[in-house]
């Protein structure tokens, strides 16, 4: 309850007025999702939208390769790589996409190595893009992806693999037919857990991001803290929590088979 | 069969490798004497050494541990006791409050910045520690019920039932059978608690008041002021002591489980 309270304040404020220095007055308007409607907020939704599809995608393609391997190692490995998959898990966000911001930047590792082998002539520029944001993302949200696709990949029977090898299937049909199928539900939460944090992130576009990177999550903050028009800022966070919780409806009747404490254990 | 496992296992780590890169480079540079470039020139703790003498920052670390102590001792008392609350419960309304409970470890952190910060302002709260660490309580709180919850549910029934008949309180059965045999979630789902909460820097900096600068705070402001050897060094101990709480009490949860 702590939580849910909040969360229908709000609800409320979004459809109250602006006053002159930034607090709320209560009327009830519905200007504030009209503003929304302005290309500019759906341009910074779509992108966030955008950011959030591509690296759902980067993450199980990144991911599941990883999973799987490391559902099918001996149980004595397992849980050793389970623990460098958790330990950066549980670690300080902040700190872990400033690190990029020091191999990405300018004057950083990757630029000052290619210039010192000779590759380029000049730094290029590859912190403040999108692909940086991009990278961050997939970097801070992997272990969310990395975590359901495991426990899902260790259910597997390992038998079904070995029949559908000995009834003459390819590797490419044993993955499509019969992998896949199997470690569904672990896609879907896995897909569910990286998506929703990362269409409201803002660690990764503010400090990777350049000024046409910004996402959704940025978009809240500067409207609260910086522009102070809480209204306007409430209305886009409900925006944002529709999003969020069409994606939870989906997961709760989708990856049912899959309970958030198994995958956080 | 061979060819693919060790395609795999190449994939496994340079999986491991991505995820491990970016934390070797920081801990290598802040130890490089260079202020400016990205190019070796020899080893210092210059910047170790600054750190030492920045009187705002051990402000902020001492804030940072007080905030982490005290949300983490709260969210301990209201999980543990939560967690036992809902085993009385029909399975059905257990889902139900289960997930309403679950939500602050799901939903972006940014909309549970905006929500508390709105709820604070609503009632009239000043934001000060105090507000930071009740916004610290509810996320640690799901945190903490999620770990406990999953090794209760492991525990055999028999003994509790057993220790009840043979005509121990509810309180004693709390404290001599279920406590002891939780402790090792409980101390893991702590030491998460705890460095979630040194950690946590987006509820934090929708919730703090002028007042109450904790170190992830300081670590942004000074990022955003501009890439100094000095937030190397600091993002070295911030990141070696989270890295090492959490191994702590992964190893803790593991040997007991």
């Amino acid at each position: 309850m702590l939580f849910v309270v909040p969360l229908f304040i709000v609800l409320a404020v979004s459809f109250a007025t602006r006053g002159t220095y930034g607090g709320i007055i209560w009327d009830f308007t519905l200007a504030n999702y009209l503003d929304l409607i302005h290309p500019l907020y759906g341009r910074i939704l779509g992108q966030s939208l955008l950011f959030a599809t591509m690296t759902t995608m980067l993450c199980l393609l990144v991911g599941f390769p990883f999973a799987y391997y490391i559902a099918r190692a001996p149980r004595r490995q397992q849980s050793v790589w389970l623990m460098l998959v958790l330990i950066p898990f549980w670690t300080n966000f902040l700190v872990r996409t400033y690190a990029w911001m020091l191999i990405l930047r300018t004057e950083g590792l990757v630029n000052t190595l290619l210039v010192n082998w000779g590759m380029i002539d000049q730094p290029v520029q590859l912190l403040y893009s999108s692909s940086a944001v991009l990278l961050g993302l997939v970097y801070g949200y992997l272990p969310f992806m990395i975590l359901p696709l495991y426990v899902a990949c260790e259910r597997l029977d390992p038998a079904l693999i070995e029949a559908a090898r000995d009834l003459y299937a390819s590797r490419v049909a044993v993955f499509w037919r019969v992998i896949l199928p199997l470690a569904k539900p672990g896609v879907i939460a896995g897909s569910i857990l990286v998506f929703i944090p990362t269409v409201g992130a803002f660690i990764t576009p503010d400090l990777l991001g350049g000024a046409r990177t910004m996402m959704i999550g940025n978009l809240i903050q500067h409207e609260y803290l910086v522009v102070r028009d809480w209204p306007l800022g409430s209305a886009l966070s409900f925006v944002l929590i529709s999003v969020v919780t069409i994606l939870l409806t989906i997961y709760a009747t989708g990856g049912r088979h899959l309970r958030l404490d198994e995958v956080t254990r | 069969m061979r060819a693919r496992w060790s395609w795999l296992r190449c994939a496994a780590w340079t999986t491991i490798l991505f995820l491990y890169l970016p934390i070797g480079v920081l801990i290598l540079f802040s130890f490089n004497a260079s202020r400016l470039s990205a190019s070796w020139q020899g080893f210092t703790l210059d910047w170790y050494w600054m750190l030492a003498h920045d009187r705002s920052l051990i402000t902020a670390a001492l804030n940072s541990c007080l905030i982490a102590a005290v949300s983490t001792g709260l969210a301990l008392c209201l999980g543990v006791s939560g967690v036992l609350g809902l085993e009385g419960l029909r399975a059905r309304q257990q889902d139900v409050i289960e997930s309403a409970i679950m939500l602050p470890l799901v939903i972006p952190e940014v909309m549970m910045g905006v929500a508390l910060m709105l709820f604070f302002v609503t009632i009239k709260m000043p934001l000060t520690v105090t507000t930071v660490i009740l916004a610290h309580v509810v996320f640690n709180v799901p945190l903490v019920m999620v770990i406990v919850r999953s090794r209760l549910r492991k525990l055999d029934r028999r003994l509790t039932e057993a220790a009840r008949d043979l005509g121990a309180s509810r309180w004693q059965v709390f404290r001599r059978v279920t406590e002891p045999l939780l402790r090792p979630a409980i101390v893991g789902a702590g030491l998460i608690a705890f460095t979630v909460s040194l950690d946590d820097f987006i509820v934090t900096f929708f919730v703090a008041g002028p007042g109450a600068t904790t170190l992830p705070l300081k670590v942004y402001s000074m990022i955003k002021a501009g890439i100094t050897p000095e937030i190397n060094a600091l993002s070295t101990m911030v990141v070696l002591a989270s890295m090492g709480l959490v191994g702590l009490s992964l190893l803790l949860q593991r040997k007991f489980a």
